[in-house]
């Protein structure tokens, strides 16, 4: 890929103003986009990129500032008027109706027919001339909830084809696929820009910016940092225009295992799922003190079912969970908290706080009724001033941005929310802990941050079993790289002798053979 | 065996047909509704209404199809109101639905009053829908099928051909399909140009059309005049016929026959049984089939998955 400026500019937004009632998310914003190009937007979560690209799309309407189309101004009060100048975009969240068919999807709002009909014969043939044309196969009959999220984001990607889309705006494309799945896009993107399509990617993975953009800009609260040719810069420049400050790109890890007996020892562990069907197989794992155990897998292979059945929240069908040789597994929850065993859950949002209570309750919920230093002598009646107090040491020792200790957890960013988790569990003193996605949708500033306290407590002997859907974070954390896969543990590795690539061709089956092995 | 031939017969299939239409013509309207993603719990209050303003325009023209015609449009206008609370103004869906639930009861006893002086009962009319009664020729004369589906009266057809087109609706029509994506991922519908608020306000339009016409039924066709509270809870029945229905029309008539079914039973063992059983027990066997239904079958069928939700498309990230 070679940087091309100097081509026709086919988009330029002006001067971009997006004022919501609280929150000024775009702030005189420029930015260009040449013809057949592929244009990054970087920026941390938060800093405006969703915003600016939903006003392009015509799903928000800006405060000030004005689009060019072709040189031309336009305005677009509604998606269908930016469709129908040849914008496409292909959101986060995808936007597919599950229980609808692929072509239904394809064609929905643009349907071929007369007189209110569907002509579905016609649909069809179209939506295979188009995934023959872009090498995007997918069966055109397929219900959009059997299939993967791969395969979902081709569907979104024809849906924009379908509709003639000439700038195509991926909005995080990468953070749901597996690493096979984003080389396939990322061939499927310059296939793309071949017919010349030109690509706007939203993204905060620097290497994705590096491996695929001619250019960047960079976005940070609401305003662009800088822009530049992505060849002349590194992904250290890149990373302190977005986060504004020196950034620590990985965390380094320190010490050696132990040889002491594992804290927690799992043996023939078998978990149902929702649907009553086997989620957790047969699984054996061990972890020491002062180990992290990453697991790693696809969504949906058994690794929710695992953390809830070690957390006691959901019910083990067979086998053993031990922790520091007691048989734990049918306690209660609160009896696991009460042997000093943590959790930080991987939905925040449901699980890991209660939004509306202030950070001060939320800092002692699950020990309210036990901490001594909190309760009055009989226990019945909590005492808040303690309380408060202990939240606030809380608050400076993690360093949590927020008013005050009584303020709405609600009111607190995404990463404070995450710390004020951390900082429960972590002031409890732990021997165990269990975190699952702890940086989900967290920024590059508070993954470093996240990921600090992690390995400081695996200095200190906490035994720590960790699950995410982020390779990278697995690889940055784990001192055993354990691969999940359709409910068993399929693989083991050492961080330092195996790649992404290869972790990732476990997960997804790839090599599943070798499963049955031990 | 003459007790149970004397339950057991034709005449309590038809009279199962006449008691589900109301039922069924709800039922879809509800199934429709909540397709587009709106909870809908004035059913009830809608087809009060519907059934009012049917008796006040045959009674005052001497035609009971302007009458049904007034019942449809007053059931639609009442139901914008649970549109624009809902959907407009972004209220809870169950609030705004008891809400106007309350409000039909209310409204239409001050109605009464105001037009006939008294609550209760309304004169008669002299002309109703069921003098259209119509025998299909030829169809009518199959033995069984025939009485049961092809003499019936006006509303009744209405109901049949209304289920085989809100199932081609759903199925071939671009709004249908529409509809269906508003009630299952809006944000899907309207990042591709289509207002999920229209098709939330056609979804309770067609409901609240719908449950007038059930009114009409009940009002004008049924009976030759309104009674207060003649609805009898059919529009929560109805709900659990759509829920029991799988969100889908023909589901929605089939189980709103088995509610009919149910009904008309009851009915003829009060008369039939002979045993010193309070009549008040075969009343509630429609309403316990009603519970065991939605018990044993809510299990399996999946409602929209944005149902009950609401739609806002500016939100700051």
């Amino acid at each position: 890929m070679s940087a091309i400026p100097g081509g026709n500019v086919v988009l330029e937004m002006r001067n971009i103003v997006k004022q919501f009632p609280k929150v000024l998310a775009n702030n005189n914003i420029n930015i260009k986009l040449y013809e057949g190009e592929i244009l990054s937007l970087l920026g941390e979560n938060g800093a405006g990129k969703s915003t600016l690209m939903n006003v392009l799309y015509g799903l928000y309407k800006p405060t000030s500032g004005e689009i060019l189309l072709d040189g031309k101004e336009v305005v677009f009060s509604s998606p269908k008027d930016a469709i129908s100048k040849g914008l496409g975009m292909v959101h986060q969240h995808f936007m597919l109706v599950g229980n609808l068919t692929v072509t239904e999807n394809i064609i929905l709002g643009s349907e071929p027919g007369r007189g209110g009909l569907i002509d579905y014969k016609t649909a069809r043939e179209e939506v295979r001339k188009l995934s023959k044309k872009y090498k995007l196969q997918v069966d055109p009959d397929e219900i959009i909830d059997n299939l993967g999220v791969g395969l979902q984001q081709r569907v979104e990607i024809l849906k924009a084809l379908y509709r003639k889309a000439n700038v195509l705006i991926l909005d995080e494309p990468t953070a749901v696929l597996t690493p096979q799945e984003v080389d396939e896009l990322f061939e499927v993107i310059k296939t793309l820009v071949a017919t010349g399509v030109s690509v706007i990617i939203i993204t905060h993975k620097l290497e994705e910016v590096k491996e695929l953009s001619d250019r960047t800009y960079i976005l940070r609260r609401g305003e662009v940092s800088g822009e530049c040719n992505t060849a002349d810069v590194t992904k250290a420049e890149l990373a302190n225009l977005m986060v504004g400050r020196d950034v620590v790109l990985t965390v380094v890890k320190t010490g050696k295992n132990s040889d002491k007996p594992p804290v927690l020892k799992i043996r023939n562990l078998n978990v149902k799922d929702d649907k009553n069907l086997l989620a957790v197989k047969n699984l054996n794992l061990d972890i020491k003190p002062g180990e992290i155990v990453g697991i790693a897998g696809v969504d949906g292979n058994g690794q929710t079912e695992l953390a809830e059945a070690i957390r006691s929240l959901r019910k083990v069908e067979s086998g053993v969970i031990e922790f520091k040789g007691e048989n734990i597994t049918h306690l209660k929850t609160k009896e696991l908290i009460e042997r000093k065993m943590a959790y930080v859950p991987a939905d925040r949002h449901r699980f890991g706080l209660i939004l509306s209570m202030t950070v001060a309750e939320n800092s002692v919920l699950g020990y309210h009724d036990k901490v001594p230093a909190i309760n009055s002598a009989h226990g019945f009646k909590m005492n808040l001033g303690r309380i408060a107090t202990a939240s606030e040491a809380l608050v400076r020792q993690f360093d949590i941005r927020t008013p005050g200790v009584q303020v709405p957890a609600g009111n607190l960013s995404g990463g404070n929310q995450q710390k004020v988790i951390l900082a429960r569990e972590l002031s409890r003193e732990p021997e165990f802990l269990l975190v699952t996605q702890p940086t989900r949708g967290l920024d590059v500033g508070a993954i470093e941050y996240i990921h600090s306290q992690i390995l400081k407590i695996r200095d200190k002997g906490v035994a720590i079993l960790l699950l995410s859907l982020e390779l990278e974070e697995i690889f940055a954390l784990s001192d055993r790289i354990e691969v999940m896969f359709e409910g068993k543990l399929v693989q083991e590795f050492l961080p330092e002798e195996t790649d992404e690539k290869e972790v990732g061709l476990y997960m997804t089956g790839g090599k599943g053979g070798v499963s049955d092995a031990e | 065996m003459e007790t149970l031939l004397q339950i057991f017969n034709t005449d309590l299939l038809v009279a199962t047909v006449r008691l589900s239409t109301p039922i069924t013509l709800a039922a879809i309207g509800a199934t429709i509704c909540e397709r587009s993603g709106i909870v809908n719990i004035a059913m009830e209050g809608m087809m009060i209404v519907g059934a009012f303003f049917g008796l006040i325009g045959a009674m005052f023209t001497g035609n009971p199809w302007i009458g049904l015609v007034l019942a449809v449009i007053a059931g639609g206008i009442f139901s914008l109101l649970h549109a624009f609370a809902t959907v407009s103004l972004h209220l809870d869906h169950t609030v705004s639905g008891a809400v106007l639930n309350i409000l039909a009861f209310g409204v239409v006893r001050y109605l009464m009053v105001m037009f006939f002086g008294h609550p209760g009962t309304t004169d008669p009319i002299q002309f109703s829908l069921k003098n259209f009664q119509w025998a299909i020729p030829g169809l009518s004369k199959i033995p069984v099928l025939g009485p049961i589906f092809f003499n019936q009266t006006p509303i009744i057809y209405f109901s049949f051909i209304l289920v085989i087109f809100f199932t081609f609706f759903l199925k071939k029509t671009k709004l249908g399909l529409h509809i269906k994506a508003a009630g299952e991922h809006p944000l899907a519908l309207e990042t591709i140009g289509v207002s999920v608020y229209r098709m939330r306000y056609i979804g309770v339009l067609i409901s609240g059309m719908m449950a007038g016409l059930a009114g009409a039924y009940l009002s004008i066709e049924n009976a030759v005049s309104f009674t207060e509270g003649m609805s009898g809870g059919k529009g929560f029945i109805a709900m659990a016929a759509m829920i029991s229905g799988g969100w889908t029309p023909v589901g929605a008539f089939i189980a709103s026959l088995f509610f009919g079914f149910a009904d008309a039973l009851q009915v003829r063992l009060q008369i039939a049984v002979n045993l010193p059983i309070p009549s008040e027990l075969f009343i509630i066997l429609p309403y316990v089939l009603t519970v065991a239904a939605v018990a044993g079958l809510v299990k399996r069928s999946r409602p929209p998955k944005a149902d009950g939700t609401d739609f806002m498309i500016e939100r700051p990230e």
